[in-house]
């Protein structure tokens, strides 16, 4: 006897998201497709949903940050979620305890999702097989920062209407990012020709075999890319160990009006935020009228919104 | 006088090359005898009689790279422990390094660590001292007075000599004593917050990563040295192609220069971090596969003179963080052999060579006599089957520590007893 038919839904089918890496492009548009829908909704004067209504989500951050936090928390109180925010960087727990300890702790609490940032790669997934509730990676170390490159590209596709065949050019400091690690996976794996540009100091070794392109030159790392995704210098890095200074960087590396002439007449510019002005970006580009900049913020939260609501069809009693 | 005749072996001797049938005769604390080809001798009335059913006998294995916990750091391991784990393994002599707490650097340290090592390990233990006071690489302890106390070389352990001068003058001084000076240097400079090799797998997983530069330019330097002042020098753990270059121009030159290579190096690559296993954060760390068959073979044409465990018992305490954050170090004395016997099976050296860089090479260096099946050596033996299928469960190591980078992984190779001076440490099959 045949079951009767059933709507095709599409499942998310991962408990936790930890990485970009081992998503298959069908995952990935489906988040992509649910964060679509995810950013209408936020627009509408009701922004209220219940997926997550009775669910408990911890947005826990060993390491500092305003924005992406904001954004997380947003997303979960739109679904309904009870969200706590535990800034680990400045309590207690810092020191003498464990990362696996506090895991455990929390984890003693029954949350349901927990959102977690760690300066060191590798350290969500850790944390995710100590706890039995669903993980989010908010950025670990230099590894992964998948949110973000979610939001960047539904930011392209919502603009260019496409992914595949776009020429992507990531500029700034790629040894020390993990937006850009996730970049790379992300627009590869939906075929985006991604082209890095750096100095070769702020490119790690073997970064070829990732399936991109390198470039050390600005005008030939820009030339007719559709996309110009800037990266933030971090300020320790400004001052002669990695570049000899600001204004030699942003001289050679900062993007200005000039150096985006190199691109396409219509390319998009992007920033994960937040910005240096006048290191990595010029003002008047930033708020250009080729600059995304302020769209990726709104996406990013339709985007958690769509992870969160992805992996809540993963909770017990869901 | 205590006798066991072990009959129907197959007798691999290192010292001299030789494998071949035979049996092999204990008398009290040595060999007493050694009978190649087939034929029995006799023995003595009230000898305990082994029958190998073909296994090998060969000379205990001596380990010159071991850290203990003793002293100071005792729940990760003691000389009981470690004791019981090298007896397993199928060693019978281990150095110990001098980074402790307290450090390794004066004649009543070397005394008790000897003292307690007697009173409380299975197997032989011998420590090494540091080469400078405190490991503060600035002022050279008392070479002279430690070897006669019993330090069998000299080591800063874990730990770098970066002055140039310093180790100029070690090596010259060490030298009218005969003193082997023991380094693993790492150019702290260049290795940076590296904490795996760099390359490729490091920047996948986001982690960063130390260019096996920061080994190979202090190696260069130190080669330099040995060849200037004409010390004693044995470069502890090399892992890379070019490192082995370095050593065999050293050699060509006839410097008194010698390696060891862990068997983490020649069993294991960066790979094998996977997602992001702290067991395998390792220093040096682990290389790239093309290095790693560049220190296989190093072994086979003799390159490497020795093979250690770089046994480095670490706890949840120190291991269960992020990669980056974890300490470096793994156990090994109860898996040294069973991994390095993988390069036999795969065929890349053959028994006697990888037994000569396990037990001939590293007792040479020390100037002892065990490492050979020869009458009137040091009863140090192991019996051996070549092909005895294991698996490494972590909960059945003996050492305190389980920080073992094999768990879990297939072993083809078991050691089914121990002898140390005629005694019996360990016994498979009891």
């Amino acid at each position: 006897m045949n079951a009767p038919e059933s709507p095709v839904v599409l499942t998310f089918p991962h408990r936790h998201l930890l990485g970009i890496e081992g998503l298959l492009p069908p995952d990935i548009v489906s988040l992509l497709d649910r964060a679509d829908e995810a950013l209408e909704f936020g627009r509408q004067v009701e922004k209220k949903k219940t997926a997550l209504r009775g669910r408990t989500q911890i947005n826990l951050f060993f390491e500092a940050s305003t924005r992406t936090q904001s954004s997380f928390e947003l997303a979960g109180k739109r679904l309904g979620a009870d969200v706590m925010n535990m800034a680990v960087a400045n309590s207690a727990l810092k020191k003498g305890e464990t990362l696996v300890d506090t895991a455990m702790t929390l984890n003693a609490m029954r949350p349901d999702i927990l959102v977690v940032r760690h300066a060191s790669a590798g350290a969500v997934e850790l944390l995710s097989h100590k706890v039995s509730c669903s993980v989010i990676n908010a950025g670990d170390g230099a590894h992964e920062h998948p949110t973000q490159a979610l939001l960047d590209a539904l930011t392209i596709r919502r603009r260019k209407g496409r992914i595949d065949g776009l020429t992507v050019a990531i500029c700034g400091d790629i040894a020390h990012s993990r937006v850009a690690r996730s970049n790379i996976i992300l627009l590869g794996t939906l075929g985006a020709r991604v082209r890095v540009v750096a100095p070769s100091t702020l490119l790690p070794a073997g970064i070829d075999r990732l399936g991109v392109e390198v470039h050390t030159d600005m005008a030939t790392g820009l030339r007719d890319a559709d996309i110009v995704m800037m990266l933030r210098l971090q300020r320790e890095r400004m001052t002669g160990n990695s570049v000899p200074s600001v204004r030699e960087y942003f001289h050679f590396f900062g993007l200005d009006a000039a150096k985006l002439a190199h691109a396409k007449p219509d390319a998009l510019v992007m920033h994960p935020g937040p910005m240096n002005r006048g290191v990595e970006i010029d003002s008047d580009v930033a708020d250009g009228a080729q600059s995304v900049i302020r769209d990726q913020v709104e996406i990013g939260v339709a985007v958690r919104m769509a992870v969160l609501e992805a992996l809540a069809a993963h909770l017990p009693n869901a | 006088m205590s006798a066991i005749l072990f009959t129907n072996a197959r007798l691999v001797d290192p010292a001299s090359g030789r494998e071949g049938s035979g049996s092999l005769l204990v008398t009290g604390d040595v060999i007493g005898g050694v009978h190649w080809g087939g034929g029995e001798t006799g023995a003595p009335g009230g000898a305990e009689v082994v029958d190998c059913a073909g296994a090998v006998v060969a000379p205990g294995l001596v380990d010159l790279r071991v850290f203990v916990g003793e002293p100071g750091a005792e729940h990760r391991e003691t000389f009981a422990s470690a004791g019981r784990a090298a007896a397993a393994g199928g060693v019978t002599t281990i150095v110990t390094m001098p980074d402790t707490d307290p450090v390794i650097d004066d004649i009543a340290l070397v005394d008790f660590i000897a003292r307690r090592a007697r009173d409380e390990a299975a197997v032989r233990v011998y420590p090494s001292a540091s080469v400078t006071k405190g490991l503060q690489g600035r002022e050279m302890t008392e070479f002279g007075l430690l070897r006669e106390a019993g330090a069998v070389a000299f080591t800063e352990g874990r730990r770098t000599i970066t002055h140039a001068g310093l180790m100029r003058n070690a090596l010259t001084y060490a030298r009218d004593f005969g003193g082997l000076i023991m380094h693993l240097g790492i150019d702290p400079d260049l290795h940076g917050d590296g904490v795996m090799n760099e390359g490729e797998v490091a920047t996948r997983l986001g982690l960063p990563g130390a260019p096996k530069e920061s080994e190979i330019v202090i190696l260069e330097r130190d080669v330099r040295l040995a060849a200037l002042t004409g010390g004693r020098y044995h470069a502890a753990s090399v892992t890379c192609a070019q490192s082995l270059d370095i050593i065999r121009r050293a050699k060509n030159e006839g410097l008194d220069v010698t390696c060891g290579a862990s068997i983490n190096h020649l069993s294991l690559n960066e790979n094998d971090i996977g997602p992001y296993r702290t067991f395998l954060r390792l220093s040096p760390p682990l290389r790239s596969e093309d290095d790693r068959q560049a220190m296989i073979a190093g072994l086979a044409d003799g390159t490497i003179d020795v093979i250690v465990s770089d046994h480095d018992p670490q706890d949840v305490e120190t291991k269960r963080h992020p990669f980056a954050e974890a300490a470096d170090g793994a156990v090994g004395l109860e898996t040294m052999l069973a991994a390095a016997l993988r390069l036999v099976h795969n065929g890349d050296v053959d028994l006697p060579t990888l037994m000569r860089a396990m037990s001939a090479r590293p007792a040479a260096l020390l100037g002892h006599d065990t490492g050979k099946l020869a009458a009137g050596a040091p009863a140090d033996l192991i019996v051996l089957d070549p092909d005895e299928p294991w698996i490494c469960d972590t909960d059945m190591l003996r050492s305190r520590s389980k920080n073992t980078p094999f768990e879990g992984a297939r072993f083809q190779g078991a050691v089914q007893r121990t002898v140390v001076a005629g005694r019996t440490v360990s016994n498979y099959a009891l």
